[in-house]
């Protein structure tokens, strides 16, 4: 670790503050992202804004038919929470699924939007659902939000506060896991809801999450695994690496699509 | 409740560990701790420019820079390899130049070119980052099969071609006449994968120099210490041994990464040395994957031939064996003493030729890793058994059966004398749990679910207690492979067994206490176990090669001899009777048949009083003994391995595994089987789920759990461990060790149960699910 | 620097660190409770767990600083005098080897079963397998550790 400046945010403003005044600050939450890319000296900010005092930051409320969930909201938080079982249990079962239990009782949701990792479970899962993310500044439709390999719509001084996810009819993810990682190798979220039929990938795109076109016109068509099966799903423009060819991932996609209806 | 020998008595050593009390050696902090960061090189193969250190030697908390001309300069000598291979036409082993930091060039990423000494771990970093070393880039080359071809980059001057050695054993011209009168010859491709073998204890040293003394203490992750110490003192000038102590204290895990003397080690001595501070270093997870050696890394060929009954007429193997960038402590012999010595399996192979190319690449230096040479060997007959058996459309299990090895001892044609076993009742007994004939049920049933299930066999044999003195000093070996013991019986009769045998997890300081406690009559508690520290160890050998019990006990059953040699002695004196009536027993020094006796404290107050003495014996009751085995121990047995396979994925879910061993006499079944679970794991992995992966111009592509699949709780099942024994008859106690097995014997059977599944035989490890997709589409 | 107080093991603990300091740091060097321990530095081998608040937390993705008030629970303060029925199991059952792991594995266990107790959810041997992803053991093959985390969860 290079050495760093911790501050502990008061409020949203305090933190926006640091944020524009930091030597390259960062916003921290639980952390299990960031500090092992800065244990291994990928990263270096001179300033460590913490943003889980902030009051409203964390915590699950259900505003009629539509989640709220605070940004500082914990993975094991998410999968335990009754509000969450009933108005997208999908959402519960992903956020289960995140790394490992004490992970889980650390990692954020808005941690892991905003690192944006390509491999990541929450963008699949949010974009699927036409989530909205709230910041200290606006609100971004999920669509606009995740940008690509580690990039976002957020500006440098711009704080997520929370995600409103509206109740989808229904809706699953699918993951088929890297074996070292544990992150999605593929991770396919299927879901019926706000934005329409939609089916959102992650792990495979060499630009990261992203929906499938021809998924979503089956899926609109029927929704059924049997649906899926028909579909070709091509090889272009997702990651080959040493875990799995392109020409693998793109059956990965076909087959955790067709599991992720059959469990929706 | 017994604690003797077969008994399954619950770990002395557990309390300390679970209840955070071990010492491990980043645990230790000697006085005035400073702490050692490595510049490492970034490129696989480079020439050494030049190095400033002046930004680096200003920074906060910095002590000292220091590179490879000043440790050279010091007369610090270059890392060895200690056991000398020679090619076929006679010519020596080229072991090019390593030097623990490097001087003009760097082979591998990773290699050290310098050190910071800081006041902190974090200021050592720092700096390190902040020395900048100027270098030119030279063409790289990782992969084994490309070193020897004529555009592959040079890595030493004096192995042209990248060739270290061209080894051969066995008959080649006989073995080519039975291959070509064979009714049947198989013939196959065979890779072991690259493997890191990622002890949870990141190896670590902590170095302090007594300047009032020029004494060196050395605490260190090491499975042999006084080997360090040798190694350190004779070769690399470090210091004279009686200057020396190593100290390997509680170590988490080795598996053969810690047998070996480091670049770390020998440069934190000498900078304890230079700084006069004691230098502390512990390798991240990262840093291990770059520095600790790796294992395995062949590429093999081979044709196995059969007559029309199904006998095996004859084996050819020809295997390149990746080295890496230098020749680490014993890399020479695993590709050769230690593998094509066990290419007769369980089988009678009248023929049998193996021709071994061992080559430098920009890469990690590979040794020995659990298993080290026999996994390789393993691999390539029970690989070639199974295919064998497929394509001549036998049962697999019949064809091995048929071909067996049936009567003790057994003379295998490269070297290996086989002196007991009962393979037939290994593969009984693992059939039988296995539930072999269920399987065609099992099956149909899995296909109803859409799952493909398969069936494999591996019928494994090992070379273990490693080893006879002279017959490995005949091989080329630089050290005697015996082991030493002390057994001190003190005046209130409880006993300290000195050993220098090491326990890194394999409970030790329980087993090695049954059989003294057992032997005497006394408590479990009455006798402790003092390892892994040069100054209170007269010597020792260290574990690997599973030894520990074949010749680490044997040297701990002679030193009783001795003892129990001496009390008979006293206790005749004492009792008036005759040496030949003294009976030890239930913690009693008894004369038979009468009721005169003494209790076994008695025996050890009389010794140290010594008012009472047979006339010319020594006051006290301590003796020691060197044991040096008269043969290898061969442990032995077969491994049922099934599976189901996803086809839409290619996952495969181990379904069960069914393991029955012949180790011998078993001491403790609970630690045993201990061994034989994590051995089955390691081995499951290498199958199924690990790999080091170099790209093409030698970078590291798996430097870290991110990439580098280690087996979790969730990728195993539970382990259907059986055992069907015969006694060793070449060591005291009939044992023949166990803490290999599961990794040797695991891989075929999975790769063989896993391509039964899938109906396509090319199948690479790891098969992980990708590799398992891809071998179904190619079989569409 | 930042002066931090946190409760560990039922007592109170200050020290000045730098604010970098990661919790197993903090554990290891400042207060000397070396049970903690680091076997990888992408947090994914679970030797540094320990209980922040009651909850199972790799310590070395944990900064110290942002623990002020906390209270922190190590292997060396699971139990006071008598063995928890975890260290209890592990023993009986083999469940550790080269022991570097084990501190992380039953930190992490305990926490399992008392989740899984305060929920009312059936803890299988599938699901304690599960629930270990994030805790590498290189030695036991985890065939003995399950079994001791299945006796332990009957006791607890």
């Amino acid at each position: 670790m290079y050495p760093l400046k911790y501050h502990k945010a008061a409020s949203v403003d305090d933190a926006v503050a640091i944020l524009t005044k930091g030597d390259s600050a960062k916003l921290l939450a639980g952390g299990q992202t960031l500090l092992a890319t800065m244990k291994q000296h990928l990263a270096a900010p001179g300033d460590l804004v913490d943003i889980r005092a902030i009051a409203g930051m964390s915590g699950i409320k259900a505003e009629g038919d539509t989640l709220v969930i605070g940004a500082a909201t914990t993975h094991a938080e998410v999968a335990g929470n009754s509000d969450v079982a009933k108005l997208c249990p999908m959402l519960a079962s992903l956020a289960a699924g995140i790394g490992d239990p004490a992970v889980r009782h650390a990692g954020t949701i808005g941690g892991s939007i905003a690192n944006n990792d390509p491999a990541a479970d929450y963008p699949a899962g949010l974009l699927a659902v036409a989530a909205t993310i709230v910041t200290s500044k606006r609100k971004i439709p999920a669509d606009e939000f995740f940008d690509g390999l580690f990039t976002t719509a957020l500006e440098e001084d711009e704080v997520i506060t929370s995600i409103r996810v509206t109740r989808p009819k229904r809706a699953a993810y699918a993951k088929f896991r890297q074996p070292a990682s544990l992150f999605a190798l593929v991770g396919v979220c299927v879901a019926d809801g706000a934005g329409g039929v939609r089916v959102a990938v992650t792990g495979a795109g060499d630009d990261g999450v992203f929906r499938h076109d021809g998924l979503e016109a089956a899926l609109a068509a029927k929704w059924s695994a049997d649906a899926v099966k028909g579909v070709k799903v091509a090889s272009d423009g997702l990651l080959s690496d040493i875990h799995g060819s392109a020409e693998y991932r793109a059956n990965l996609i076909r087959v955790m699509a067709g599991r992720a209806v059959a469990a929706s | 409740m017994s604690t003797g020998i077969g008994a399954r008595v619950k770990r002395k050593e557990d309390k300390r560990f679970i209840t955070g009390k071990g010492k491990y050696t980043d645990d230790i902090r000697g006085d005035n701790q400073a702490y050692a960061a490595f510049v490492r090189s970034p490129h696989a193969h480079a020439r050494v420019k030049g190095i400033d250190i002046a930004a680096a030697a200003a920074m906060d908390g910095v002590i000292a820079v220091l590179d490879g001309k000043q440790l050279t300069g010091d007369g610090i000598g270059n890392i060895i390899c200690g056991w000398a291979v020679s090619s076929k036409d006679g010519s020596p082993m080229n072991m090019g130049a390593w030097s623990a930091l490097a001087t003009d060039r760097v082979r591998y990423v990773g290699d050290a070119v310098a050190v910071v000494i800081a006041e902190s771990p974090a200021e050592a970093r720092l700096a390190a980052e902040a020395v900048e070393v100027d270098y030119e880039i030279l063409p790289a080359n990782a992969h084994a099969d490309r070193a020897l071809s004529k555009s592959a980059p040079q890595l030493h001057d004096n192995a042209p071609g990248n060739l270290i050695y061209d080894w051969e054993i066995g008959d080649g011209a006989a073995t080519d006449k039975a291959l070509a009168g064979a009714a049947h010859v198989t013939e196959m491709a065979l890779t072991n994968n690259r493997l890191s073998p990622n002890a949870m204890e990141p190896r670590s040293a902590v170095a302090i120099y007594d300047a009032s003394d020029e004494h060196y203490t050395l605490y260190t992750t090491s499975q042999n210490p006084h080997v360090a110490r040798l190694v350190l003192s004779a070769f690399y000038q470090v210091a004279p041994e009686n200057k020396l102590r190593v100290i390997a204290p509680d170590v988490g895990g080795g598996f053969g990464s810690k047998i070996f003397i480091y670049p770390e080690e020998i440069t934190c001595l000498w900078a304890s040395m230079k700084t006069n501070r004691s230098v502390k270093w512990t390798a991240d997870r990262s840093e291990a994957f770059i520095t600790d050696a790796h294992g395995r890394d062949h590429h093999t060929t081979a044709k196995m031939g059969f007559d029309k009954d199904g006998r095996i007429v004859g084996l050819k193997v020809d295997t390149i064996a990746n080295l890496g960038a230098y020749m680490s402590l014993f890399s020479s012999s695993v590709p050769t003493y230690l593998y094509a010595t066990l290419l007769s399996g369980q089988y009678n192979i009248a023929n049998i030729h193996c021709n071994v190319r061992a080559v430098y690449t920009n890469t990690v230096p590979i040794d020995a890793y659990r298993g080290a040479g026999r996994p390789e060997a393993c691999f390539v007959v029970e690989r070639m058994m199974e295919t064998a058996a497929r394509e001549m459309g036998r049962d697999p299990a019949e064809l091995r059966r048929l071909n067996f090895v049936q009567a003790f001892p057994h003379q295998t044609p490269v070297i290996m004398a086989y002196d007991a076993g009962d393979f037939d009742a290994n593969l009984d007994q693992a059939m039988a749990a296995a539930d072999v004939a269920g399987f065609a049920a099992r099956r149909k049933e899995a296909a109803s679910r859409g799952k493909l299930r398969g069936l494999g066999y591996s019928s494994y044999i090992e070379a273990c207690g490693i080893a006879p003195s002279a017959a490995v000093g005949s091989l080329g070996a630089g050290v005697g492979l015996w082991e030493s013991a002390e057994v001190r019986v003190n005046p209130v009769g409880t006993i300290e067994v000195l050993t220098g045998s090491h326990s890194h997890g394999q409970g030790h300081e329980t087993t090695f206490a049954q059989i003294v406690a057992e032997r005497f009559g006394i408590g479990l508690d009455a006798v402790s176990i003092v390892h892994g520290d040069t100054d209170k160890v007269q010597f020792g050998m260290g574990t690997y090669g599973s030894r520990s019990g074949a010749v680490g006990m044997s040297a701990i059953v002679k030193a009783m001899d001795k003892v129990e040699a001496k009390v008979r002695k006293i206790a005749a004196h004492v009792l008036e009777a005759s040496e030949a009536d003294i009976v030890i027993e239930g913690g009693q020094v008894k004369v038979a048949g009468t009721d005169k006796a003494m209790g076994w404290h008695e025996v050890g107050l009389t010794a140290y009083m010594a008012h009472n003495l047979p006339p010319d014996m020594e006051p006290g009751l301590k003796e020691s003994a060197f044991y040096d085995p008269a043969n290898f121990t061969f442990p032995a047995g077969t491994y049922i391995c099934e599976v189901e396979v996803d086809p839409d994925t290619g996952e495969t879910e181990i379904v069960q595994f069914t393991a029955s061993d012949d180790f011998g006499t078993i001491i403790n079944p609970m630690i045993v089987e201990g061994q034989v679970h994590g051995g089955i794991a390691q081995g499951i992995g290498q199958a199924m789920l690990e790999q080091v992966v170099y790209s093409d111009d030698g970078q590291l592509l798996t430097g870290s759990y991110m990439d580098y699949a280690m087996p979790r709780a969730s990728d195993l099942p539970f382990f259907s461990v059986h055992n069907a024994a015969t006694v060793c008859p070449n060591n005291p106690l009939g044992i023949k060790g166990c803490g290999e097995a599961g990794a040797i014997g695991s891989p075929p059977a999975v790769i063989n149960a896993i391509t039964d599944a899938i109906g396509n035989n090319n199948l690479a490890m790891p098969a992980t699910p990708q590799a398992v997709w891809n071998a179904i589409q190619a079989a569409k | 620097m930042t002066k931090v107080t946190m409760i560990v093991n039922g007592k109170a603990v200050s020290r000045e660190v730098p604010d970098e300091t990661l919790l197993s740091d903090f554990l290891r060097e400042k207060l000397r409770l070396t049970g903690t321990h680091v076997g990888c530095d992408t947090s994914q081998c679970g030797a540094c767990v320990v209980h922040v608040n009651g909850r199972a937390v790799k310590s070395c993705s944990t900064l110290a600083v942002a623990l002020e008030g906390a209270e922190v629970t190590t292997i060396e303060g699971l139990s006071n005098g008598e063995l928890h029925p975890m260290q209890t199991a592990f023993n009986e059952h083999h469940g550790l080897q080269c022991g570097f792991c084990t501190p992380g594995m039953i930190m992490t266990s305990v926490d399992m079963v008392a989740r899984y107790k305060s929920e009312g959810r059936k803890l299988t041997a599938e699901a304690i397998r599960t629930e270990l992803e994030g805790n590498i053991c290189r030695c036991t093959g985890y065939h003995n550790i399950v079994r001791a985390v299945e006796d332990a969860a009957g006791k607890m």
